[in-house]
């Protein structure tokens, strides 16, 4: 009877559990031919076009000191290799969870002394585009401990938490409803590894929170303003929900 | 300016037909979309591109809103002697672009 | 004594057959005027021309497209012009494209945007004179020209 007992809570306590899907998949492998192919053809792919402008900032001097971002941190494809597989994380600079675009804009305004870059503006998506895909086919692989702990559970309690008007959670489509259809698109399983991507609907580049915003939007939730802290809490699990899958930024998406 | 990137072969043997092709960041906008405050966004597209290679045109395109924005093209073109090839183009608000790109031909 | 129900029935049919438009023969072929202003009204003939499009493209957006003309693009004779058409865009006219023998190949390729499913057709004008063309058919999921954010 106890032993009854002791395995339903057990039994409970798996099905609420965060888990992985199984088998991993990244949203390129529930794309279209077409899209598939633009995202590989590195010339053709217009999330390049963003990578391209990103490195040009990278060699751009800013702020009063007239630093670029090459000045400190060199060739981006050797110092920038690995850091977006990193990231969201609290690092030994900032006070709080950052995601990458937090990060360049920490140091726009700490060591260049420069003007931030607005969130999902085109030249905060350049960089960002253009650090990130130094980590290509590099897998995804975050701290969730110590510090991250609060953090990654209450991103988890987000990711599990139906919102909106259609009473919806990510996990009751990306969970138990990926690779079924929604009208026309195929679900994915949602990660993150590919931003910022560049989105057909969008006819632009885009962050993942950009992307969480038009999923709140679409069940009618209230979208939380950029930089919020539930987005990157949520940014840092869905991480951890797809760790080990590789950067492929810039993705190219529908 | 926007940003165009250009690619072509590393190098090509004289009276080898080659690929160009040309990416250009540019929203396109067809003029259907709308602002926050309701107003229609006012049309402007690159609406008209031309490739000179050594100063020669070799291709012209006439573009309109149907063309995707960030328009992306590819082209053909026979290699004659080393030197450039140079795209410019115009939208509709009178913005012009311009970006080069360098042919190496042998033989 | 007809029923109300017979009565009705009649009324229906004359005030809809009324309101048929005169010239249905004229409700026709909307690449018609397209063509006649590309061509001048010259003849178009098929073949040559190979449009290649995806059958099905899931975001209207931005759909590959692919135009080429079987051509020696010689100075004797090659492909001057190709322009592709639009079904049911709201600007008919996608793009025209100005070749030279200098082209050595008629091979196009760029991203379109597309008002829904639709057939799209390509029309090459050669240094003869002559127009060639090829049509194709998309189904679109999503249609560009719609305001998404």
């Amino acid at each position: 009877m106890t032993a009854c007992l002791l395995a339903i809570v057990i039994l409970a306590a798996c099905s609420t559990q965060a888990a992985q899907p199984v088998p991993l998949k990244s949203g390129v492998e529930f794309a279209s031919a077409d899209v598939r192919s633009l995202q590989q053809d590195d010339f053709a792919n217009p999330g390049m076009l963003w990578v391209t402008r990103g490195a040009k900032l990278w060699l751009e001097p800013a702020g009063s000191d007239g630093k670029a971002c090459g000045t400190c941190h060199g060739d981006a494809n050797r110092s920038m290799k690995g850091v977006a597989s990193r990231y969201p994380r609290i690092d030994s600079v900032s006070t709080g969870l950052i995601n990458l675009e937090g990060r360049i804009q920490q140091c726009r305004e700490r060591r260049q002394h420069a003007p931030l870059m607005a969130y999902e503006s085109d030249e905060l998506l350049a960089l960002t585009a253009y650090v990130a895909s130094q980590s290509r086919g590099i897998p995804v692989n975050v701290e969730i401990d110590g510090s991250h702990r609060a953090h990654f559970e209450r991103g988890r309690a987000m990711y599990y938490q139906r919102v909106g008007q259609m009473n919806l959670a990510c996990t009751n489509c990306h969970d138990a409803n990926w690779s079924k259809k929604l009208g026309a698109e195929t679900i994915s399983q949602g990660h993150g590894n590919a931003y910022p991507i560049y989105r057909l609907e969008w006819q632009a580049a885009g962050s993942l929170q950009r992307r969480f915003r038009s999923c709140l939007s679409g069940v009618r939730a209230e979208m939380f303003p950029y930089g919020a802290a539930e987005y990157l809490d949520l940014e840092l699990y869905l991480a951890w929900r797809g760790q080990g899958l590789a950067i492929e930024t810039p993705g190219v998406r529908r | 300016m926007s940003l165009a990137r250009i690619q072509v072969p590393a190098s090509a043997k004289r009276g080898e037909v080659i690929e160009v092709r040309i990416a250009i960041q540019h929203a396109m906008e067809a003029g259907f979309r709308y602002d926050n405050n309701g107003r229609t966004i006012p049309k402007n597209v690159i609406n008209t591109l031309v490739a000179r290679y050594n100063g020669t045109e070799v291709f012209r395109a006439e573009l309109g809103s149907g063309i995707s924005a960030n328009p992306y093209l590819q082209f053909f073109m026979t290699a004659e002697a080393s030197g450039d090839i140079e795209f410019s183009w115009v939208d509709d608000a009178g913005e012009r672009g311009s970006e080069r790109a360098a042919i190496v031909v042998v033989g | 004594m007809p029923t109300r129900r017979q009565f009705v029935h009649a009324a229906g049919t004359l005030a809809a057959a009324s309101l048929l438009p005169l010239d249905v023969a004229a409700q026709s072929d909307p690449f018609a005027p397209l063509i006649a202003d590309f061509t001048g009204g010259a003849p178009i003939k098929q073949g040559r021309v190979t449009l290649d499009i995806p059958e099905l493209a899931d975001n209207g957006n931005a759909v590959p497209l692919r135009v080429s003309v079987e051509n020696d693009m010689s100075s004797a004779s090659h492909v001057q012009r190709i322009t592709i058409l639009s079904e049911k865009n709201p600007r008919p006219v996608i793009g025209t494209f100005h070749l030279t023998p200098r082209n050595g190949r008629a091979l196009i390729s760029t991203r379109i945007r597309l008002n829904g499913a639709q057939r799209l057709m390509a029309i090459a004008q050669l240094s003869d004179g002559t127009y060639w063309s090829a049509s194709a058919d998309v189904i679109v999921t999503s249609s560009a020209c719609w305001d998404e954010s």
